[in-house]
């Protein structure tokens, strides 16, 4: 069984190569179906490697395919590390992966036709599929080599799809500018990643997981050791920042909503961006030796929680919403994972996978009904409205009559968000809660803080989107997507409800049958630690929640009559709610400190370095062969007879010198 | 029996003709003529030290050089016939395009 588990990459492998030569043969419907079937076998295979793992009681499986590189002691092969760690992520990305892959099917027959280009509907499965290849590369590599090929992969297809309407945009260039931005701050933290895998292998001989863990042993009791690998730590986390968008490089995911919809779901909420918490999971030996990189790791986490909270309770575009929420969720899990609750951090990757690929599909559905709505006024034309930005949630409102699927679902997934009971995502985040307050009290207030703001701006989304007046006369003629669109909202929505159920806490310690499943399938990876459930925090939390809503609804209940009307809460808070609304100026403050003076110096160097140093000097060498060789063709006279001569005269000097030289 | 030195002599006196004659002329065929002639007198310089050293392979080397130079005089005609043609003459001093 566990033989099988190559296929997991390689079947949407063959959907990425099939579709790449053949697709357009194929034609849009059938290269569509291929790649669903091709997500689809690859979670089958998913769902048989778990079943492996039970049948072998849990115990980790490591399966080689190939040597890859051996160079003297450096040996890298590829091989698929089977353990509850993996599976999980495998399952998670194939499973969502595939019901994304199906709603894409309706969603970008759709896009493609809006935005006037039917033929790119192939080029984005092909994309899809790679994205899948990547991704399932990197959760099953049992090495840093193999994990850093998906980690580049990822970027990679995170670059192409989020530019996937690159000519469109602002001015032309925004998407590809926004893809462009993505890729760049990517590369710093791949960077860290790239250095941390250069010392790891300079300390301890070897990139494979199960090798290095063995070998941690010899820098315990080292001091050197020590710093070493507190430096090790550190880049993996510069790493991690990098992909899974926390301080200080988060900046690149809120541009990355400029990629379709159900890219933002399947790589910008679900999948990718929880690399980096999977990454610092799997080195956590690495991590238990440097209780200083911990901290750092918690704190970052928590700083990012509360700090893109913030920003998202101002925005209004319905996707930056839920970016910054992405954000500020990614920033729960690696505090949780910085506090060393591994199982409470991978539980909320889990259900957060669930309840967010939920929003961001469902914000598409709501996206494209508005399209509908104005597509059907301005033929119907009954009133003459301006085109209107289909995402704005100003132009939203009164959509609950109008989308009787899409309103269960988006709010479903709201509440599971907001951490309301009995939803998926209040038990996660209340066993993250737990942690930190068990562990770090200035970390549980920040985060509690932040679960607040969280329930207070999908409170004051869902409002603005679905209650109210219409404030478009798209809004007011919005109509509910086909089933393709909407059956993958209806499961994942009921994933997103009963998640929870995976882990449902202990009263005490000796828990019940059916509680803590979760923590005891890690617990064979990892050491998983489970508090009991506090009444406590459980109450304080939900009770912030509905207090936030209760906000939320006082606050936007009967706000916003007309897309034009001011913020409720820029009457609260003042000049606050601009910096909060420009996301506290922190590009602006990037574009001073680190783009314009690398324009500056880049220009400096172009004409300095470029221009004067080696272009000059190539300019030269060309020149002064030119100019020999214009020289000796004088010697080209064309006459036979004379280079005889020449001949002859050589010859006659080399006879010469020969007879005087004996 | 003549000597040795007598061949050398007037070997090296063909093959002077046959430089001055490469050098000097400007038609095609009396500068091949003068070709063929300095290859003879190679060809007297080896069957000249074979027998005096009674060394066959002197003069298997003459026969080397006898077909080498049929083969050529074959090309060489022909080359010179497709100048003619195209130039309607075979001086050499008008094929002089290749100059720099």
């Amino acid at each position: 069984m566990f033989s099988l588990a190559p296929l997991v990459v390689l079947f949407p492998l063959a959907g990425f190569l099939a579709n790449l030569f053949f697709g357009r043969r194929l034609g849009a419907q059938q290269s569509g179906l291929l790649a669903v079937v091709a997500a689809g076998a690859s979670f089958l295979v998913a769902v048989l490697q778990l079943a492996a793992l039970a049948g072998n009681g849990f115990q980790p499986a490591t399966v080689p395919v190939a040597d890859w590189l051996r160079l003297g002691d450096f040996h890298v092969r590829w091989a698929f590390q089977i353990d509850s760690l993996s599976a999980t992520m495998m399952l998670v990305v194939s499973g969502v992966g595939t019901l994304i892959h199906i709603y894409s099917l309706g969603y970008m027959r759709a896009d493609v036709e809006h935005n006037g280009d039917p033929g790119r509907y192939t080029r984005f499965f092909v994309y899809m599929n790679l994205f899948l290849v990547s991704m399932l590369t990197l959760v099953g590599a049992d090495n840093f080599l193999m994990l850093f090929v998906g980690w580049e992969g990822v970027g990679l297809c995170s670059y192409l799809l989020i530019g996937f309407w690159f000519e469109k945009g602002e001015g032309g260039v925004g998407n590809a500018r926004a893809a462009m931005k993505a890729f760049v701050v990517n590369r710093i933290g791949d960077f860290g990643l790239l250095l941390a895998m250069f010392l790891i292998f300079w300390t301890f001989g070897t990139l494979t997981f199960g090798e290095l863990f063995e070998r941690l042993e010899a820098v315990r009791l080292d001091a050197a050791g020590q710093w070493i690998v507190v430096a090790i730590t550190l880049l993996l986390l510069l790493g991690a920042t990098g992909k899974s968008a926390q301080i200080p490089l988060y900046v690149w995911l809120p541009d990355a909503m400029a990629g379709p919809t159900p890219v933002s779901a399947l790589i910008h909420a679900a999948t990718m961006v929880t690399a980096g918490i999977y990454m610092i999971t799997r080195a956590h030996p690495l991590f238990a030796l440097a209780p200083l990189s911990m901290e750092v790791v918690a704190w970052i986490g928590a700083a990012t929680a509360l700090f893109a909270a913030t920003i998202a309770v101002a925005q209004t575009d319905i996707k930056r919403v839920l970016a910054y929420s992405t954000i500020s969720q990614l920033g729960f899990m690696v505090a949780a994972v910085g506090l060393g609750a591994y199982v409470a951090g991978m539980f909320h990757l889990v259900t957060h996978a669930f309840f967010k690929a939920l929003l961001f599909l469902s914000a598409g559905s709501v996206i494209q009904a508005l399209e509908r709505g104005a597509h059907a006024d301005a033929h119907g034309g009954q009133s003459g409205e301006a085109p209107i930005d289909p995402q704005d949630m100003r132009h939203m409102g009164g959509l609950w009559g109008r989308l009787p699927v899409t309103r269960w679902v988006y709010l479903i997934g709201a509440l599971a968000l907001a951490g309301l009971p009995p939803l998926s995502g209040f038990f996660s985040k209340d066993e993250i809660l737990l942690d930190a307050f068990a562990h770090n009290l200035v970390i549980y207030v920040v985060l509690s803080v932040a679960a607040f703001l969280t329930a207070f701006y999908m409170g004051r989304q869902v409002l603005m989107v679905f209650f109210g007046r219409p404030r478009s006369a798209g809004a007011a003629h919005a109509t509910e997507s086909p089933a393709v669109v909407t059956t993958p909202l209806v499961l994942l929505a009921i994933l997103s409800a009963l998640g929870g159920l995976l882990n449902l806490p202990a009263f005490d310690e000796h828990g019940y049958a059916g509680a803590l499943i979760f923590k005891e399938f890690l617990g064979h990876t990892l050491e998983a630690e489970a508090l009991p459930l506090n009444w406590g925090v459980a109450g304080l939390a939900t009770a912030l929640a509905l207090a936030a809503l209760g906000l939320a609804y006082a606050l936007y209940s009967r706000a916003y009559a007309s897309a034009q009307d001011r913020d409720p809460l820029q009457g609260l808070l003042g000049p606050v709610f601009a910096w909060l609304r420009d996301k506290w100026y922190v590009d602006e403050l990037y574009g001073r400190l680190v783009v314009r003076p690398f324009h500056t110096l880049s220009q400096v160097t172009a004409r300095a370095l470029d221009l004067g140093g080696v272009d000059m000097t190539f300019n030269n060498l060309g020149e002064l062969a030119r100019a020999a060789a214009a020289g000796f063709s004088r010697f080209q006279l064309g006459y036979a007879r004379r280079y005889a001569l020449v001949m002859f005269a050589g010859a006659v000097a080399v006879l010469v010198y020969f007879l005087m030289a004996r | 029996m003549i000597p040795t030195s007598y061949y050398l002599a007037l070997s090296a006196l063909l093959f002077t003709l046959g430089v001055a004659g490469v050098l000097t002329r400007r038609n095609a065929i009396i500068v091949f003529m003068s070709v063929e002639l300095m290859l003879n007198s190679a060809n007297l310089a080896f069957v000249a030290f074979a027998r005096q050293f009674l060394d066959l392979s002197g003069q298997v080397f003459v026969f080397f050089v006898m077909v080498v130079a049929a083969a050529e005089v074959a090309v060489g005609l022909a080359l010179i016939v497709a100048i003619f043609r195209s130039k309607q003459s075979i001086s050499l001093d008008s094929l002089n395009q290749l100059k720099g």
